[in-house]
């Protein structure tokens, strides 16, 4: 039996909408039901024991007391890095080969909106903003983060690689890792003449630092709030729009059928009429704004951004790009919030279920030490499969 | 073509000339500095550098007389101790250098120095607390500021005196980050304080999977061992994610950027403060005129440890000036000049009487426990001395 076939355009919009809630679900739900089996292995060991001596509460309660704090940083973690990782997946799909440089544009997204915010700072319109302007500053703040990147973006591709194209995959991938040096010293160089400052701070207005009270629940050491920060639900509800606006322009519109043609076999969509190099540079366009959306989304959850910011969060983004299956927009999700989760729940209880002898610094090894093991079992990602249809 | 070159050669003979006539009347001696000059740290590091410039144009004219020029050759050890070492390698190959003013991270400062102790360059610290850096006894290494055991001991001393019962602690697992927190750790372990997690990150920015747990273990205080520019982001979030207690740090937070990370939050709950080696230049007698000096030549308020710099500098100077007339009037020795420094007794400069005990530790350090009281970058060097101490470093 067919439910009524919905046209293209809703369609669309309804299924990465779907796909997210099963993911950021079903990771969920993963990934806590490991850290309970692991608590409960663990009980009555030493790190049991030390707990109990130092917070007078035993390992499972503890781990059970703090879930839904982590899972909510690891949501919010996970969509940041899935935002950036659509400019390196999408330019893959399109060109097959890794982006570098796509870490330097969401730095300059960054401070183009923190700088445009810091402009209005200086200004005072900042300090008398009420709650309604401070989200149309903030907005104003995010489209600036978009032009200044995507414009970047474009400008990278049309002069570092759009020469290179027809060279050997390596060397775009070599001009790529040149150009973020480039960017990142352009950077520093633009804000040691104009501000003299290496730090730059997301200025505080509006209610982005207040929190939202969740639910509460009383343990034997008092009560426990699970909270959101307001800022934390901008960051996931733009993501969520980025996401679904990209998949509908690929999916559902005239540029975005370009964009996949030429994506499938550069040549014979040529030959159909499709004009490669701008629908390459729009490409990078898009890439490139969202990245720099995601610049800006960044400085608002973090506060400080300084010329090599882009560096952790790029490498992590293509990372979870990988994760996911490079090239496919659905995995960049994915493998986004695959990573979140993964490093939130590590860098929150390693400490503890080592007793100090793995720091939370070791986030990342445990997270990359379980992404290499999917890549052994699954080399081209966990929904690398749907691209492997791709020339 | 015959003639033009018999011209150039001319030339550059009678160059050649002028420049051995100029250097045979006054000699240049360099007094280097490193300091981290780029990066984070370069609010700080800037002024290490511009203290040192300062005292060389003030206090170098009795050298002149003697016939000597002396000139600074900063250094950006980028707080990096790959190129603080390499630096090392430059200054020592450069015979006209006589002494170096500097680091402003021990970690840095430690595996340079080995450099300088193996080409006989004096080294006096204006920054560096880490007990290591004196501990070597080296005879080229000299600090005018305290040793981190001490303080991270006094930062434990002034948390139970505020009525702290709980801790968490965290460190930047640098030399000097992690150094001090465990004397801060064991200290408060011998006073009663409950220390409930102690944990090292390199984290700059995003600190919500490490507060889960410190928030979870609500201890009455958080101290970090570390720099500013990662304490200030922790501290902030700390607040936001709905953190009362205390935050205590080491003199690593002493930066007006700390104020511009943080902001006004770090005020709220029961407040911020730091454990230093250098006060604000206001808690020392005979650093008004020095204050002033500074805005004059540079610009701005002199962030911390400028003052230490320009006494490190004065004693460089003054070593000089002793081991040059003891060698009646030639260029003194590197070995002369490192004994010279250690020899200096009871020298007035601006952050007080220096005379060195046989490692090279002030015979008495002074210690400041800093409370912040304003949000505003501007008024760091105005916050409030909670406490201040003369300690002799440990035997």
């Amino acid at each position: 039996m067919r439910i009524v076939q919905l046209p293209v355009s809703v369609r669309e919009i309804i299924r990465p909408l779907g796909r997210m809630v099963i993911f950021v679900v079903g990771a969920g739900a993963l990934f806590s039901a490991v850290m309970i089996l692991l608590a409960l292995i663990f009980t009555g060991s030493p790190a049991d024991k030390m707990l109990i001596e130092n917070q007078e509460i035993g390992l499972l309660a503890y781990t059970i007391s703090i879930l839904p704090q982590v899972l909510i940083d690891g949501v919010t973690l996970g969509f940041v890095y899935a935002a950036i990782a659509l400019g390196y997946t999408m330019v893959y799909g399109v060109l097959e080969f890794i982006n570098f440089a796509h870490s330097e544009i969401f730095a300059i997204g960054a401070f183009a909106g923190v700088e445009f915010l810091l402009f209005m700072d200086r200004l005072g319109i900042l300090a008398g903003a009420s709650i309604l302007f401070a989200y149309v500053l903030l907005i104003m703040a995010v489209l600036a983060g978009m032009m200044a990147s995507g414009t970047a973006a474009v400008i990278v591709e049309r002069t570092a690689y759009r020469p290179l194209r027809s060279a050997p995959r390596i060397v775009p991938l070599i001009s790529a890792i040149g150009v973020s040096f480039i960017l990142q010293d352009l950077i520093r160089l633009v804000e040691s003449l104009t501000s003299g400052q290496f730090h730059r701070i997301f200025p505080s207005f509006g209610n982005f630092d207040d929190r939202v009270p969740l639910f509460s629940f009383a343990t034997k050491q008092g009560p426990i709030d699970v909270d959101i920060q307001v800022k934390s639900i901008i960051v996931i509800v733009a993501a969520v729009i980025m996401l679904v606006g990209l998949n509908y322009i690929v999916n559902a519109t005239r540029i975005g059928k370009a964009i996949r043609a030429v994506a499938q076999d550069r040549n014979s969509a040529s030959l159909m009429g499709v004009y490669v190099n701008g629908v390459i540079a729009f490409t990078f366009l898009l890439g490139g704004a969202l990245g720099g959306a995601a610049g800006v989304l960044y400085a608002l959850k973090f506060t400080r951004i300084d010329p090599f910011v882009g560096f952790f969060p790029g490498m992590k983004a293509f990372t979870a790009a990988v994760l996911g299956g490079i090239g496919n927009l659905t995995g960049a999700l994915l493998g986004g919030i695959v990573l979140g989760m993964l490093e939130s729940f590590a860098g929150a209880y390693l400490t503890t279920f080592t007793m100090g002898a793995m720091g939370s610094e070791y986030k990342d090894i445990i997270a990359f030490a379980i992404l290499i093991l999917i890549l052994i079992f699954r080399p081209s990602g966990l929904l690398g499969e749907q691209v492997s249809q791709k020339a | 073509m015959g003639k033009r070159f018999i011209t150039i050669v001319m030339v550059v003979m009678m160059l050649v000339l002028a420049v051995t006539v100029v250097s045979a009347q006054t000699k240049v001696i360099k007094i280097a500095t490193q300091s981290p000059l780029s990066g984070g740290m370069s609010a700080v590091g800037t002024d290490i550098k511009n203290g040192a410039q300062l005292a060389i144009e003030q206090l170098s004219a009795s050298l002149l007389k003697l016939g000597f020029k002396i000139e600074l050759a900063p250094f950006d050890d980028q707080g990096n101790p790959d190129t603080g070492v390499a630096n090392a390698k430059n200054i020592v190959a450069d015979p006209s250098v006589l002494a170096i003013v500097g680091h402003y991270n021990s970690g840095v400062q430690i595996p340079a120095s080995e450099e300088y102790h193996s080409a006989g360059l004096a080294n006096i610290s204006p920054a560096n607390t880490n007990p290591k850096v004196t501990e070597r006894n080296y005879l080229e290494i000299s600090r005018i500021c305290g040793r981190d055991d001490v303080q991270g001991a006094v930062g434990a001393q002034f948390a139970k005196s505020q009525g702290m019962k709980s801790a968490y602690v965290i460190h930047d697992k640098t030399a000097y980050g992690q150094g001090i927190a465990e004397y801060f750790k064991r200290e408060a372990e011998t006073l009663g304080i409950k220390v409930r997690g102690f944990a090292g990150t390199e984290e700059k920015a995003n600190f919500d999977s490490i507060l889960t747990p410190i928030l979870a273990s609500r201890p009455d205080v958080i101290y970090f061992g570390g720099m500013y520019d990662q304490a200030a982001v922790l501290f902030k979030q700390a607040r936001q994610k709905g953190f009362k207690g205390m935050f205590l740090s080491d003199d690593g937070f002493d930066s007006s950027d700390a104020t511009k990370i943080g902001g006004k939050v770090l005020l709220d709950g029961k407040g911020t403060y730091y454990s230093t080696v250098s006060g604000p230049a206001a808690a020392y007698p005979g650093t008004a005129k020095f204050i002033k000096d500074f805005k004059a030549r540079f610009g701005s308020e002199p962030q911390p440890f400028a003052a230490q710099a320009y006494d490190s500098a004065a004693l460089a100077l003054l070593a000089i000036e002793t081991a040059a007339k003891a060698a009646g009037g030639a260029v003194p020795t590197r070995e002369a000049v490192a004994k010279a420094v250690r020899a200096i007794k009871a020298y007035k400069g601006i952050t007080g009487t220096i005379t060195f005990n046989g490692k090279g530790d002030l015979i008495k350090a002074k210690y400041f426990i800093i409370q912040l009281t304003s949000a505003d970058p501007a008024q760091w060097s105005n916050n409030k001395i909670a406490k201040v101490l003369e300690i002799e470093p440990p035997k």
